[in-house]
C-alpha cells in the first residue's frame, strides 16, 4: 500500500538489539516525528487521527499514512492562544503540532471521547483548509443498530479517504490492509505476552517505544521492526530480579513523559498498561473474507479492549481493570490520569474503590505530557514499591 | 377588568408561573421519593421525556438540581462533599453537586430527590456518560445512552433524503425502540401509542412557542434577559417537555411576549447595549453577573445556552403523529444535533444572531466545569472576529464552583469592555 518505496524509519536497521532499541526510544522522544515529513518528503499523503481509537486500515488501504495525534513534549506556544484554561495539555501540543507545522496532515480526524477532544474537529476546520472530521464511533455498543450503523460510518470515512487519496478503496485494498493490520495486532499482542511473562527481557520504555512507533510509521515497516526486534527479545538471557509487578492505567490518550516511563521501569515491572490502548484496540484477528467494513466494525464492538472513553455494559472498567491485574499476575496498580483529564479522574475514583474492594494494592498520580521533574514522584513510588515489597 | 389590567398581569407572568412549576416538579419528586416511586434520571441536551412521560415516569435532571445549588450558594458544601470522596477539583462541579446528594440519600435545598430507576443519557456531552456511570455503580439500575451522531465537519450536516442522515436516523430508532422495550420492562406498563402521540403533541406545542419565544426577543428593546428570564424558561422547557402544563406554559409565555412586543415593553433597563451570550451561566453568583451587565443598561437578547440546554428544541421540529417513533428518531437527530452545534459550530449562528438580534457585542463565558461548551470558545471567538467587526468579551469562571470565580476581576474586565463599547460608539457616532 506504501505508495514510495521510501523507508521512512531504516535507523534501526543492521543495529544490535540494544543499539536498534535506542533508536526506536530516540525517534519516539523525538517531538519532530521525522518518519512523517519523510513520507510527505516521498509524496505521500498523511492523515491525522487524534486518541483513542481510529480504523487505520481504510486510511491504509488508501495508501495514506495513518498518523496517531497523541500531542507531544513540546510548548503550545502559537496554540495557547485557541484554548482557555482547565484543559489536558494533549490538546494544545497536538495542535501546536499542526500550527508550527511540525506535522503536516492532509486530513484530521478526532472523535468524541471527551468533552475536551470532540471539540478538536471544530477547532481544526477553522485553522486548517484540509477535511477536519468527526468519526463517530457509537457510544451505544449495546445497541442492535450500532454495528450497521458504524459500517455506514465507516463507509463515510471511506468516502472521504478516497476523495482526499484520489484513489478508489475497493474491498480488496481493505481486505490487504487488515491482513497488514492483523499481523499488526499479533505482533503486539506477542510484545504484551513478553512484558506480562517475561517482564525482565524487555526494558518498559523500550517496549512503550515499539508500540508507539505503529502510530507513526507504515504498519508494513512496523510489522518488520516487530518481527525482527520481538525474537532477539525473547533470545535475551536477563534474569528476572525480584521486582513487583505493577499495571499501569491512565494512559489510554494523554501520554505520561517517556521518563515517567522510564522511572517506573527502573522501580518494577510494567507487565500490563494501557498506553496507547488505541494501537492495541482490537484484540483478536478481523476476518479477511466478507464484507471489509462490516468486519471492521463488527470486531470494533465484539471483540475490543477497553478506555474510560466508551462505556459498554459488557464491559465495566473497574473488572476489566481488575482482570487485566489477575491476567499479568500483578500486584499493584499505578492508577494515572492526565491533568485535566475528566474521563481519566473520574474512573479514578471507581478504580480506587474496586481495588479496594479486592484488596489490591494502587498507587494514584496525575501526570503531564511535558512534565519534566520526577524526584518527587519517583520517591514516592519507590515508597509504595518498598513498602509491598516489605510488607 | 380593563386592558391595561390585564396587561399589567401579563407582564411577568412567564416568571411567575414559571417558579410556581419548578415548585410543583420539586413537591412531585420529593412526594415520589417518599413514596419510593420510580423516577427517571434525564439530561437537558436530548432528555427523551417524549418516552418517558408516556410512561407517566417523573423526571430527574441532575443538572438543574445541581445548578441550583450553585444559585442557592450552597454549592460548596456539596463539592467538598465529593471531593473528600474522591472526585478531583478538575472535574464538572454539576457531577461533583450531584454525586454528594447522593451521598446524602438524595437531599437537596429543595427537597428530597428520587433515586434513579433508569437512567436515560444521550452523548451530546460526554460526562452525561461518566455520570450515568457513577449511578449504574451506586444503584445497579438500568442506563441507556441514545447515541446521537452530531455534525462531522462545519457546514456538512446532512438532511432527510440523504444517505448518510437516513443511516444516523435508523441508528436512533433502534435504540428507541430499544428504550421503549426498557420502559416497558422497568415500569411493569406495557407502551401506549396513543398515550405516546398526546406527549408528542404537547412537545411540538412546546417546541413551537420555545422558537418563536426566541424569535421574538429580537424586538427593541428586548422582552425578556435570555440569561436571567431565560433560565426560568429553559427549566419549565426541560421540566415540563410533553406534559400539558408544559404545553399551556408556553402557549401562555407566548402570549406574554407578543403582548410586550406589541406594546414596546422591555426589562426594567433602559436598553443601552443588546448583547449575545456564549456559553454557560456563572451561577455562584447568578443575579449579580447579570448586574455587572445591567448596570451598564446592558441586557442579553439570545444565547447559544438556550438553543443547546434546551436540546436544540428551538430549531421548533415537530413530530409527525402519524408516524411516532420514527418522527421522535428524526426529530431527535435533527434537535440534539443542533445543540451540539450551537456548541462547537456557534459560528454561523451567532453571525445569525448578531444580524437578527442587532448585537453590540459577544460575552464569551467558558466555564471550568464544563470543557464541551468551553474548549472552542477562545478560537471560535479568535474566528468570528476575523469574519465580522464585532465586539466581544472573553471571561473564565464556572457554573459552580466559587473558588474560581472572582468577582473584583470580571467587574473590572466587564467595565472595560463597556468603556470600549461606548468609546466606539461616540467614534462611530461622530463618524470618525
Amino acid at each position: 500500500m506504501n505508495p514510495t518505496s521510501t523507508t521512512v524509519f531504516g535507523e534501526w536497521h543492521g543495529k544490535s538489539l540494544d543499539d536498534a532499541l535506542l533508536e526506536c526510544r530516540d525517534m519516539v522522544e523525538s517531538p519532530d516525528f521525522e518518519p512523517v515529513a519523510r513520507w510527505r518528503e516521498s509524496g505521500g499523503k498523511v492523515v491525522g487521527h487524534f486518541q483513542v481509537v481510529f480504523p487505520e486500515e481504510i486510511v491504509h488501504a488508501a495508501g495514506m499514512l495513518p498518523f496517531k495525534v497523541r500531542g507531544a513534549p513540546v510548548e503550545p506556544n502559537l496554540a495557547d492562544s485557541h484554548f482557555g484554561s482547565y484543559l489536558c495539555s494533549i490538546l494544545k501540543t497536538s495542535l501546536e503540532l499542526a500550527l508550527d507545522q511540525k506535522v503536516q496532515l492532509d486530513m484530521f480526524v478526532s472523535h468524541p471521547i471527551c468533552d475536551a477532544a470532540r471539540n478538536l474537529a471544530a477547532i481544526w476546520g477553522r485553522n486548517f483548509d484540509y477535511p477536519c472530521q468527526i468519526l463517530y464511533l457509537p457510544q451505544n455498543p449495546n445497541s442492535a443498530g450500532s454495528i450497521d450503523y458504524l459500517r455506514h460510518e465507516y463507509d463515510r470515512m471511506r468516502r472521504l479517504a478516497q476523495d482526499v487519496s484520489g484513489r478508489e478503496i475497493t474491498d480488496d485494498d481493505l481486505r490487504c490492509s487488515i491482513a497488514v493490520f492483523n499481523e499488526n495486532r499479533r505482533l503486539m499482542r506477542d510484545l504484551y505476552d513478553i512484558k506480562r511473562e517475561t517482564p525482565w527481557l524487555i526494558a518498559a520504555e523500550d517496549a512503550y517505544a515499539l508500540v508507539a512507533l505503529a502510530g507513526m510509521i507504515p504498519r508494513e515497516e512496523h510489522n518488520d521492526l516487530l518481527a525482527t526486534l520481538l525474537p532477539l527479545v525473547r533470545e535475551r538471557t536477563t534474569r528476572p530480579e525480584d521486582r513487583i509487578r505493577l499495571v499501569f492505567e491512565g494512559g489510554f490518550c494523554e501520554q505520561p513523559p517517556f521518563d515517567l516511563i522510564r522511572m517506573l521501569g527502573r522501580t518494577s515491572y510494567l507487565v500490563d498498561d494501557d498506553l496507547l490502548i488505541g494501537l492495541r484496540w482490537i484484540t483478536d484477528d478481523v476476518p479477511t473474507d466478507g464484507d471489509p467494513l462490516l468486519n471492521l466494525a463488527e470486531a470494533y464492538i465484539e471483540r475490543s479492549s477497553y478506555s474510560p472513553v466508551q462505556h459498554d455494559l459488557r464491559k465495566p472498567k473497574e473488572k476489566m481493570l481488575i482482570d487485566r491485574i489477575n491476567k499479568a499476575e500483578a500486584d499493584a496498580a499505578i492508577l494515572a490520569a492526565a491533568k485535566m483529564c475528566e474521563p481519566g479522574l473520574e474512573e479514578q475514583v471507581a478504580y480506587t474503590h474496586a481495588l479496594d474492594d479486592e484488596e489490591i494494592a494502587y498507587f494514584v498520580s496525575e501526570f503531564e505530557e511535558n512534565m519534566s521533574s520526577f524526584s518527587q514522584l519517583e520517591l514516592q513510588v519507590e515508597t509504595f514499591v518498598e513498602h509491598l515489597l516489605f510488607a | 377588568m380593563t386592558t391595561e389590567q390585564s396587561g399589567q398581569e401579563l407582564v411577568g407572568r412567564g416568571n411567575r408561573e414559571g417558579a410556581a412549576l419548578f415548585k410543583d416538579w420539586f413537591t412531585e419528586l420529593d412526594q415520589t421519593a417518599a413514596n419510593g416511586g420510580q423516577a427517571a434520571y434525564v439530561f437537558v441536551m436530548g432528555s427523551l421525556n417524549e418516552i418517558l412521560k408516556s410512561f407517566d415516569l417523573p423526571v430527574v435532571f441532575p443538572e438543574i438540581n445541581s445548578l441550583q445549588t450553585a444559585v442557592r450558594r450552597v454549592a460548596h458544601e456539596y463539592l467538598d462533599e465529593a471531593e473528600d470522596y474522591g472526585y478531583s477539583p478538575d472535574i464538572c462541579g454539576y457531577v461533583k453537586a450531584d454525586v454528594a446528594v447522593q451521598l446524602r440519600g438524595g437531599q437537596h435545598p429543595m427537597g428530597q430527590i428520587p433515586p434513579p430507576s433508569l437512567t436515560v443519557l444521550t452523548n451530546a456531552c460526554n460526562t452525561y456518560i461518566k455520570w450515568a456511570e457513577i449511578w449504574e455503580r451506586m444503584y445497579e439500575t438500568p442506563t441507556f445512552t441514545i447515541d446521537i451522531p452530531g455534525t462531522r465537519q462545519a457546514g456538512t450536516q446532512t438532511w432527510q433524503g440523504a444517505a448518510d442522515f437516513e443511516a444516523d436516523r435508523r441508528y436512533i430508532e433502534v435504540q428507541l425502540t430499544e428504550l421503549v422495550s426498557l420502559c416497558e420492562e422497568v415500569t411493569g406498563k406495557k407502551f401506549d401509542i396513543d398515550r405516546f402521540r398526546e406527549v408528542l403533541g404537547h412537545a411540538n406545542t412546546m417546541s413551537r412557542c420555545w422558537n418563536r419565544i426566541l424569535e421574538l426577543n429580537s424586538a427593541r428593546p428586548a422582552l425578556f434577559n435570555a440569561v436571567t428570564d431565560g433560565t426560568i424558561f429553559l427549566g419549565v422547557a426541560n421540566g415540563f417537555r410533553g406534559t400539558e402544563a408544559g404545553a399551556r406554559y408556553f402557549e401562555r409565555l407566548v402570549e406574554e411576549m407578543e403582548y410586550k412586543a406589541a406594546n414596546g415593553i422591555g426589562q426594567t433597563i433602559e436598553e443601552k447595549y443588546r448583547l449575545l451570550f456564549v456559553g454557560v451561566p456563572c451561577y455562584p453568583i447568578f443575579r449579580r453577573f447579570n448586574e455587572l451587565f445591567s448596570e451598564w443598561d446592558a441586557t442579553f437578547v439570545n444565547s447559544t445556552y438556550l438553543w443547546f440546554a434546551s436540546g436544540g428544541t428551538n430549531r421548533g421540529f415537530e413530530y409527525d403523529l402519524a408516524d411516532p417513533l420514527a418522527s421522535l428518531a428524526e426529530g431527535t437527530l435533527v434537535s440534539v444535533r443542533d445543540a451540539m452545534d450551537s456548541m462547537f459550530h456557534q459560528n454561523e449562528i451567532l453571525a445569525d444572531m448578531i444580524t437578527d438580534f442587532d448585537a453590540d457585542g459577544v460575552i464569551y463565558h467558558p466555564i471550568k466545569s464544563c470543557r464541551t461548551v468551553s474548549t472552542g470558545l477562545a478560537d471560535g471567538r479568535r474566528y468570528l472576529t476575523e469574519q465580522i467587526d464585532i465586539p466581544t468579551l472573553f471571561i473564565e469562571s464556572d457554573m459552580m464552583d466559587r473558588r474560581v470565580v472572582s468577582e473584583a476581576q470580571m467587574k473590572n474586565r466587564i467595565d472595560a469592555f463597556f468603556e470600549g463599547l461606548e468609546s466606539r460608539r461616540q467614534h462611530s457616532l461622530a463618524g470618525t
